[in-house]
């Protein structure tokens, strides 16, 4: 059941979300997906307004089914993308998301992936830029029910802080069951590699080309391998121009 | 083209430079060597502007300008190239897509044309000819997965490509094979050895002084030049170790 209550920082899954913002669009509609037996699907959500922005996707995949989701989300005052996703035995599900904040924004993605048969995977690529005082967060949840051997987990979240004044916050958690069970979770935040930033300038980049240049290849990550990745990188480029 | 004067620089406060002088003319190739900790790369990281490394005393002019005034993509764009010991790798980024980039940034800097898509390739496929590199290595993300020498070679195809007036070469002979460091010296030749054009090699060893044959030798310890001389001091050198000759 959902709750219409809106809900406080209490809540985990909103803890760092900005309620004020999010009142104003309470309650979030659920968008259901289903990907039947053995299909296939993709989708792309693409947030580049400046409004509040909350979202809410709920997503079965069932058994053999295979699912990409992409995510940009550049331009939100708040912008919160939360997907639930249930895999049946075998079934594939494809998260990539890029976040790119500035000034007081605040941008979030939420995920509760459910393995509930055996043999499925799932795969989620969070990239992350923050500039002036954004806050960016990735909330994930795996959980793996009894009975999902052979599930093949993992999540690779990675936030880069252009200014010492933005924060990341992200929280990867596992919740296992099942004993035949890989799963794999990175999370780094961390800052442009200075090294690099002066190679690329010694070769005669100026400072925003080099940053944007490195920016570029990093959010490309998160669009590997989409069907829309072209597109998807120009939107997002256009809004790291902008930030820098 | 070069002209340091008594410069002093500092890395985390402590001073490695310590009255470094030395001119170097269009035409002319010079090395510095030099024992560990001289301030070798030292040197040529402030020439380059790297952050950290900060200049506490003393003047560089660089083709009539304060070298010292410039930002690092802005002494480059005046002709300044600077060779890595350690190139870095870039993941995500492609060569082809960077230098592309790189060389007309300095071409905008300079009031040219950019040049095209098929341009750039063709200066490209010229330039790593020279080095005897595999153009699909350009397209490869930078440096990634490339073995030292291959990242040695990369360097000098790039300094093809941007076609400096000045090269510095921060140890550009080390991780070389002999036919890796044969390549390489002549890439610097055919490249560099030209009467508007100078370079300033930066080594521990003779080795590749042997293919790109210096003009002037100078002996660099405790952060400032104690001897110069012919290419006949670097062979003096090797015979007789940096300790004899410095004393």
């Amino acid at each position: 059941m959902t709750t219409l209550a809106l809900p406080t920082r209490r809540d985990e899954d909103f803890r760092y979300s900005d309620i004020e913002a999010l009142a104003a669009v309470w309650p979030v509609a659920r968008e259901e997906i289903v990907v039947v037996a053995g299909a296939s699907d993709s989708r792309e959500i693409v947030e580049t307004g400046t409004g509040t922005v909350a979202r809410h996707l709920v997503v079965t995949l069932e058994a053999g089914a295979r699912f990409d989701l992409r995510v940009l989300s550049a331009g939100p005052a708040f912008g919160r993308v939360a997907i639930d996703v249930t895999l049946g035995e075998g079934a594939d599900f494809t998260l990539g998301a890029a976040q790119l904040a500035t000034g007081a924004q605040t941008l979030e993605i939420v995920t509760e992936v459910s393995h509930a048969g055996p043999n499925a995977t799932s795969r989620q690529v969070v990239r992350t830029v923050l500039a002036g005082h954004s806050t960016g967060t990735y909330l994930g949840r795996i959980a793996v029910d009894r009975g999902a051997d052979g599930t093949d987990a993992e999540q690779s979240v990675r936030a880069m802080l252009l200014d010492r004044t933005a924060t990341a916050n992200a929280r990867p958690e596992l919740e296992i069951y099942a004993d035949d069970v890989k799963a794999a979770h990175g999370c780094a935040v961390g800052e442009l590699d200075a090294n690099g930033l002066f190679y690329l300038m010694s070769r005669g980049l100026p400072p925003a080309d080099a940053k944007r240049l490195m920016l570029q290849a990093f959010i490309a990550e998160a669009f590997a391998g989409a069907p829309g990745a072209e597109a998807l990188s120009e939107r997002a480029l256009a809004r790291l121009e902008e930030i820098l | 083209m070069l002209q340091i004067t008594d410069l002093h620089a500092t890395v985390a406060d402590k001073p490695i430079l310590k009255g470094l002088s030395l001119s170097i003319n269009a035409g002319e190739v010079h090395a510095i060597m030099g024992p560990n900790g001289a301030g070798k790369s030292t040197t040529g990281y402030v020439l380059g502007g790297r952050p950290g490394y900060e200049v506490t005393g003393g003047t560089v002019q660089f083709d009539g300008q304060d070298l010292l005034e410039l930002e690092p993509h802005e002494r480059s764009a005046a002709g300044l190239f600077l060779g890595f010991q350690y190139p870095v790798e870039i993941p995500g980024v492609s060569f082809v897509q960077f230098l592309r980039e790189a060389a007309n940034a300095q071409r905008k800097g300079r009031g040219e044309e950019p040049l095209s898509g098929g341009e750039f390739l063709k200066l490209a496929r010229e330039k790593a000819g020279l080095l005897k590199m595999d153009m699909d290595m350009l397209k490869r993300p930078v440096n990634v997965g490339f073995s030292g020498g291959e990242k040695k070679r990369a360097e000098m195809v790039q300094m093809g490509i941007l076609d400096p007036k000045l090269a510095i070469l921060d140890e550009t002979d080390s991780g070389l094979d002999i036919d890796a460091l044969r390549i390489v010296g002549e890439g610097i030749n055919a490249i560099m050895r030209k009467p508007d054009k100078a370079v300033l090699l930066i080594t521990h060893y003779q080795r590749l002084l042997d293919y790109v044959k210096p003009d002037f030798v100078h002996v660099l310890a405790g952060g400032r030049i104690v001897r110069s001389g012919g290419p006949e001091l670097a062979l003096q050198l090797e015979h007789e170790g940096y300790e004899a000759v410095t004393a």
